[in-house]
């Protein structure tokens, strides 16, 4: 029987010839990834274990990300607990604040993850890596534990869901549109233990970028793992970053898909997940008058330069509107940089904006843009539960960099073609 | 393995966040957590659960975030077992591997209420109602996984060399 992308990545990591859906496989991880976060809970485990250290020291990775800067003494204390960790294990790849980024923004930029690689991460966005044609998946601590423990994880060969996409996306409509969409459509759980797999003409026509975002959010359909193919756009951005020798992995003709759906790029229209899940899309016909107090722009899934790119067209020469708080995250040092040299930061300073140092805070109601009751916050982040952002009377909606720009220009929940026309 | 305590009943898509709200995230004390367990969605929870409580809910339960302080503060509030009628994926895994005990049943699900009293015996595939009388069965784990549970979770099986 033939095998999906993942299910071939799975079974070459087992070194198995071949595996099908539901076989339970233990597997050789390419990487193992934390952050200050997760880290201490598996740093607690891992000394339960009694390894004496880390299966390798280049595969273990952890990022100080997501209340760093530290937000407080207790945040302090479990970064100080990652630091000491990585130095006593000579831990290669430890980013610390000065050259961390958001950190599954930072692993595809520094080189650390390419096509036909095994990645776990305890962070349940560690999913993102599968727009690089990867099979990454979330874990928890204990899992992140033993895979630093023995460079293994044990996984249920996932059936999965084929998406197969044709067209191209419309001016101001991006790969966050596009996933909004699909989870408005399969629902929070419509993906849950099984792959989706991005395949079709289609795919050409999205930039790595917008594939990130895609993979990244496929944990908010409750998806294993999201995949693309791998194509010349990828392998180009790898070889840029990477001297690692990969493999591109093909689906078979006769691989089986539970689900198949098609999906017309250039259909897709600007989306906006309603408070408390990603799976309440609306589209701008179904949208009214949605005063917001807060912007964000930034996090794991739309930090990246090209987002930056895409909210400073809308923002330039424009104004955040009164009574609206509009916070710019790059997601790492190098996209920092880049919006400083390219004149980004500028534009959004002058249009009223706050630009931070790369920090998950706000997205999960950490620091940075926290919400008092009843705010509402307009987001490029993936979740929007309640209190995702802070009081469990606020509220967030989810969109895409222009979304979230058009609607800090606005001061209301606003489509990119009411500030730009179509 | 058998639990016998009453149920305390969620509905569908119960995430990591309102299980264990991020900003107490920068803990690691199970002990702390688990005093913040459900917060976000039920104030009352942690005054009212009793140790061997079972909790009861939908769809999808533990949806979101991979923070293992999840199953830990639930485990560590004294509930003994989670019936849910699906759990999100890394929620499933890491109960499995700090060792809370779950199942899924869709059934048993629909036929509890809030409070009450239930009897599981996931060896036998069994809950019993013991409030209506009503009895449900469930389906056993796959053997390595059920390795796993009975070897207290991942940590201790690779210590006892379950898996290498």
């Amino acid at each position: 029987m033939g095998m999906t992308m993942t299910q071939k990545i799975l079974a070459s990591h087992a070194g198995l010839d071949s595996v099908e859906a539901g076989q339970l496989v233990l597997v050789n991880l390419d990487r193992v990834l934390g952050n200050d976060i997760t880290s201490p809970v598996a740093i607690r485990e891992f000394e339960g274990i009694g390894a004496s250290t880390v299966y390798d020291k280049d595969k273990v990775t952890m990022v100080m990300d997501h209340f760093a800067p530290n937000k407080d003494i207790k945040a302090a204390t479990q970064c100080k607990m990652c630091r000491d960790f990585c130095e006593k294990h000579s831990v290669t790849h430890f980013y610390d604040v000065g050259r961390m980024g958001i950190e599954h923004a930072l692993l595809p930029e520094k080189g650390l993850v390419v096509p036909g690689d095994v990645v776990i991460g305890a962070d349940s966005h560690t999913c993102t890596y599968g727009a690089l044609g990867a099979f990454s998946t979330g874990v928890g601590s204990t899992d992140m534990a033993c895979g630093m423990a023995t460079g293994k994880a044990w996984f249920k060969v996932p059936s999965a869901i084929k998406f197969v996409l044709k067209g191209k996306l419309k001016k101001y409509v991006s790969g966050k549109d596009l996933i909004l969409h699909i989870i408005g459509k399969i629902g929070v759980d419509g993906a849950l233990y099984r792959s989706m797999e991005f395949v079709g003409e289609g795919v050409a026509s999205l930039t790595v970028y917008d594939r990130l975002t895609v993979a990244n959010m496929a944990i908010e359909a409750g998806a294993k793992n999201g995949i693309f193919e791998v194509d010349e756009q990828t392998a180009a951005y790898v070889k840029a970053r990477s001297d690692r020798e990969f493999v591109a992995y093909k689906a078979d003709e006769d691989a089986v898909y539970e689900e198949t759906y098609e999906i017309d790029l250039s259909a897709i229209e600007p989306t906006v997940a309603f408070p408390h899940l990603p799976e309440n899309t609306r589209t701008f016909d179904m949208i009214g008058e949605v005063k917001i107090d807060q912007v964000v722009i930034g996090s794991c899934t739309n930090g990246h330069y090209k987002d930056l790119e895409e909210a400073a067209e809308i923002l330039k020469g424009r104004t955040v509107a009164k009574g609206v708080r509009a916070i710019i995250i790059p997601a790492t040092q190098d996209i920092y940089m880049k919006a400083v040299e390219n004149g980004l930061v500028k534009i959004f300073v002058e249009a009223g904006c706050v630009v931070s140092t790369p920090t998950c805070g706000p997205c999960l109601g950490g620091h940075m843009g926290v919400l008092a009751a009843g705010e509402r916050a307009v987001a490029t982040t993936n979740r929007n539960f309640v209190g995702r952002m802070g009081h469990t009377t606020s509220e967030v909606y989810l969109a895409s960099p222009a979304v979230a720009a058009a609607s800090a220009v606005l001061g209301k929940v606003a489509s990119p073609y009411e500030v730009m026309g179509n | 393995m058998k639990f016998i305590g009453k149920s305390i009943k969620y509905g569908d898509n119960v995430d990591t966040d309102v299980i264990i709200p991020a900003r107490y995230l920068n803990t690691i004390d199970k002990k702390e957590l688990a005093s913040h367990c459900m917060e976000d969605i039920d104030k009352t929870f942690v005054t009212r659960v009793q140790a061997g409580d079972i909790m009861v809910a939908g769809n999808n339960f533990g949806c979101g975030s991979s923070r293992e302080h999840a199953p830990i503060a639930i485990k560590e509030s004294g509930i003994s077992l989670v019936i849910a009628k699906s759990f999100a994926r890394i929620f499933y895994r890491n109960s499995i591997n700090i060792g809370l005990a779950i199942v899924e049943c869709s059934e048993a699900v629909d036929g509890i209420k809030e409070g009450d009293e239930i009897e599981a015996d996931l060896d036998a595939g069994v809950i019993y109602n013991r409030t209506t009388g009503a009895q449900y069965k469930t389906q056993p784990f796959p053997a390595f996984i059920q390795k796993i549970i009975e070897n207290g979770g991942l940590v201790s099986s690779i210590k006892a060399g379950v898996i290498k």
